[in-house]
């Protein structure tokens, strides 16, 4: 398709170039340290899962115990396993019971007993990546088996009763309306537990809680509703928080196949420690990557708080940097959600015109990736028939600029939570507009120069000006530039100095014996 | 002459579709039964017993094999008495983030400082942080999105005296505690214990604004916890930087 825009390609590649050299200290920080969560995921491909009486996971107290011990600049595997190598313990999950009551003592081998323990420890790790392949595989056989949806934008719906059991039947019904892409809203911080949640839960604010069981238990549910339906219904939830290794490890293993998994989401709007979220979102990546899970980046969140309008280029920013981040991690083009949003001020003049620009632009820049479009939610004011109107004009720029993924808008968006109406209503006007004008991608070619080009090229050099001075930031201590950024309040408007928020405790640097299988076997490819 | 129509209210009114006095009303609905001819009978059933006589099916359609959905319109014949509506009024106006920012510029002329958390064993920060992050709630930006607001959050399982030195250090306006789990009447005994120590540690008439904030407070009982203000299920972060404008600027204006 011969392009809409008229970028310049040297600019296009300038703000590539600008969002690398912003990335990669970044990313030479995460190499260079590990946290509490990436051992426990770690911990958690080896196998080892459940929890204490008092709900208190065994990969916490497991990681608790080493880190007292020994440390974890080593990484937490090597001195496991050279435990279970001593017969403290016939397996991981009875070493963990009796780590957690103290009547293990660990020690940081040392020449060939490390090296031992590095080998079995890279044995059992290699499991869990293993049955992360044999889901991925699956998920390609059932996708060939009953076929993809229809059309694009694949079409997404939330449920969130905050009970597993009230959402299967609720996530069934909405897959029968029409909904391709099923996404289960966590429950109301659930990204500040620094553990994941065990079983079944039925209990949640505004949300269920994600873990391993309701992963598993939606999967087969909507594995059956894919069946009857013949067309292959995809499983969403929240790589994000203090957890999101894990999370994203439990994903791989239950084949959950699109993850919200942003790069700066978890530091600007729930006050993450920095780095602890850049170190914990490579691992997310790496294992979105190997599982072939799409992840979708919450580029939506700026302009829920900044003016759609003025702020517009922060969402090409993050957009860039999510690319570097996400690639550098090894996920493909084709994984890559990138999100955006219909949030301009709808009293403003020619706001629907600067809406087809933006979305026009974010396609454009990302031609291969599934582009997450997002509703409004900022000017959805309780008057649910204007409300109805503004999601019609949302759907039709979903439809006239080709995105991948479209969150459907709920009338009552701000309101109650949606009613069974409100859901069937939504749809209908998805549909309604998809059917009516999902051709006018072949028709629609704004002038050269106009109003279209002229704003899209607009947000395009502020996006690139925002990265240049990202990229020349600074702070006294030294951090990388797009740390500085952040700390300064560049984006959002939110200061997050890197050496504050929620998680630094859980952070450690490497040391040099540092070994994690998990990351060298996702780094390699390889499954054994 | 004056060329309006005259404006005498009248007491009694009746909702108003096209004509003065109508009554007509518009509602929609969903019954959990298919759609059929039975289904349009159950809705004009429940219409004419929600006192819509006579009741207009003017839409039904099929939700799923299994529920149906219904427009309503028809004419009420119930009165409304104006001079029988109760308001109950906040004592405070509800600010804009904007009026609350320039409020806090122009009359405190320096960011007010709130410090947050969630004290004793609850480790459910899910109402402060609904309050004071910049994600919010309800549709609402967190205090944190307040450019005048500076706002320390503290996070879950904060002992008391933690937070009062905390308090300090940062000179504190106010003070915010959210409870949402507790067992045994915790909640309580945590917010008694936390006054009582504010009370000791600050100099009379210079203890900071204490709030606080969760489901089980009673409403009104903010004097006998010893705290200034509480807060309950569904307060949204509007509602809580309005009120923090009102106290700490307003009245102080008005006192001095």
């Amino acid at each position: 398709m011969k392009p809409l825009l008229d970028l310049d390609p040297a600019e296009v590649r300038r703000a590539r170039s600008l969002a690398r050299k912003a990335g990669a200290p970044v990313v030479r920080l995460a190499r260079s340290h590990t946290t509490v969560s990436v051992e426990r995921a770690t911990l958690r491909l080896a196998g080892l899962a459940g929890a204490d009486h008092e709900r208190v996971p065994w990969v916490n107290h497991l990681v608790d115990q080493v880190r007292g011990q020994v440390g974890l600049e080593q990484g937490v595997t090597t001195p496991v396993f050279d435990a279970l190598r001593r017969g403290e313990a016939e397996d991981l999950l009875t070493l963990a019971q009796k780590a957690a009551s103290g009547s293990v003592s660990f020690r940081l081998p040392e020449g060939r007993e490390a090296t031992r323990a590095g080998a079995v420890a890279r044995r059992e790790v290699a499991r869990g990546i293993r049955t992360i392949d044999r889901q991925r595989a699956a998920r390609e056989r059932l996708v060939k088996r009953h076929g993809d949806p229809k059309q694009r934008p694949w079409i997404y719906l939330i449920v969130a009763t905050g009970d597993i059991y009230e959402d299967i039947p609720q996530a069934q019904a909405a897959a029968r309306e029409g909904a391709d892409v099923i996404a289960v809203i966590r429950s109301t911080g659930q990204s500040l537990l620094d553990y994941v949640p065990e079983g079944a839960t039925r209990e949640g604010y505004a949300g269920t809680y994600a873990t391993q069981e309701n992963f598993r238990l939606m999967r087969a549910a909507l594995d059956e509703t894919s069946k009857e339906l013949g067309r292959y219904i995809r499983l969403t939830n929240y790589a994000s928080g203090l957890c999101m290794p894990e999370i994203a490890t439990l994903a791989g293993l239950e084949r959950l196949d699109m993850m919200l998994n942003d790069s700066m989401y978890g530091i600007l709007f729930r006050d993450i420690n920095p780095v602890r979220t850049f170190v914990d979102q490579r691992f997310s990546r790496q294992i979105h990557a190997r599982a072939g899970i799409i992840i979708n980046t919450g580029e939506d969140n700026y302009l829920t708080t900044a003016d759609a309008v003025e702020a517009a280029h922060t969402v090409t920013v993050s957009q860039l940097l999510n690319e570097y981040f996400a690639k550098e991690a090894g996920l493909q083009d084709w994984q890559l959600g990138l999100g955006h949003a219909f949030e301009i001020n709808p009293d403003l003049p020619d706001s629907f015109r600067m809406e087809l620009a933006h979305a026009l632009l974010a396609r454009q820049l990302f031609p291969d990736a599934p582009l997450k479009w997002m509703p409004p939610t900022k000017h959805m004011t309780g008057d649910v028939f204007r409300g109805y109107l503004l999601d019609g004009f949302f759907n039709l720029v979903g439809a006239m600029t080709g995105q991948g993924i479209l969150l459907v808008g709920m009338m009552t968006e701000a309101v109650v939570t949606p009613f069974l109406s409100d859901r069937d209503l939504a749809l209908q006007n998805v549909r309604y507009v998809m059917n009516a004008a999902g051709g006018l991608t072949e028709d629609f070619h704004p002038p050269r120069d106009g109003y279209i080009q002229t704003r899209a090229r607009q947000v395009l050099s502020e996006a690139v000006g925002l990265l240049d001075a990202i990229v020349h930031d600074s702070d006294a201590e030294g951090d990388p530039a797009l740390l500085a950024a952040i700390a300064d309040g560049t984006f959002g408007l939110m200061k997050r100095p890197a050496a504050a928020g929620k998680g630094l405790e859980g952070v450690v640097k490497r040391g040099p014996g540092y070994d994690n299988p998990a990351i060298t076997l996702l780094e390699t490819g390889e499954s054994k | 002459m004056s060329t309006q129509a005259p404006s005498t209210q009248p007491d009694i009114i009746r909702p108003y579709g096209d004509t003065t006095g109508d009554g007509m009303v518009q509602m929609s609905f969903t019954l959990p039964i298919p759609h059929d001819k039975r289904a349009e009978g159950a809705a004009l059933q429940l219409a004419s017993k929600m006192g819509l006589d006579p009741a207009l099916l003017v839409h039904a359609k099929a939700m799923g094999p299994d529920f149906t959905f219904f427009v309503v319109y028809g004419r009420v014949h119930h009165l409304v008495d104006l001079r029988q509506v109760e308001v109950v009024e906040r004592e405070f106006p509800l600010l804009s983030p904007k009026e609350v920012n320039r409020a806090i510029k122009t009359r405190l002329r320096r960011k007010l400082v709130v410090v947050g958390a969630c004290i004793g064993t609850d480790a459910h920060t899910v109402g402060i942080d609904a309050i004071l992050n910049i994600k919010g709630f309800a549709g609402e930006k967190g205090l944190e999105y307040y450019r005048e607001i500076k706002v320390v959050n503290l996070g879950a399982q904060v002992l008391v005296p933690e937070l009062v030195a905390r308090a300090r250090a940062e000179k504190a306006d106010a003070v915010m505690v959210s409870q949402v789990v507790t067992q045994k009447d915790a909640h309580i005994h945590n917010t008694t214990t936390m006054s009582a120590a504010f009370r000791e540690a600050y100099p009379a008439g210079r203890v900071p604004l204490l709030v606080v904030g969760g489901p089980r407070f009673e409403e009104g009982s903010a004097e006998r916890l010893g705290v200034d203000r509480i807060f309950g299920r569904g307060t949204t972060p509007g509602e809580v930087a309005s009120y923090l404008v009102h106290a700490l600027v307003t009245a102080k204006e008005a006192r001095s």
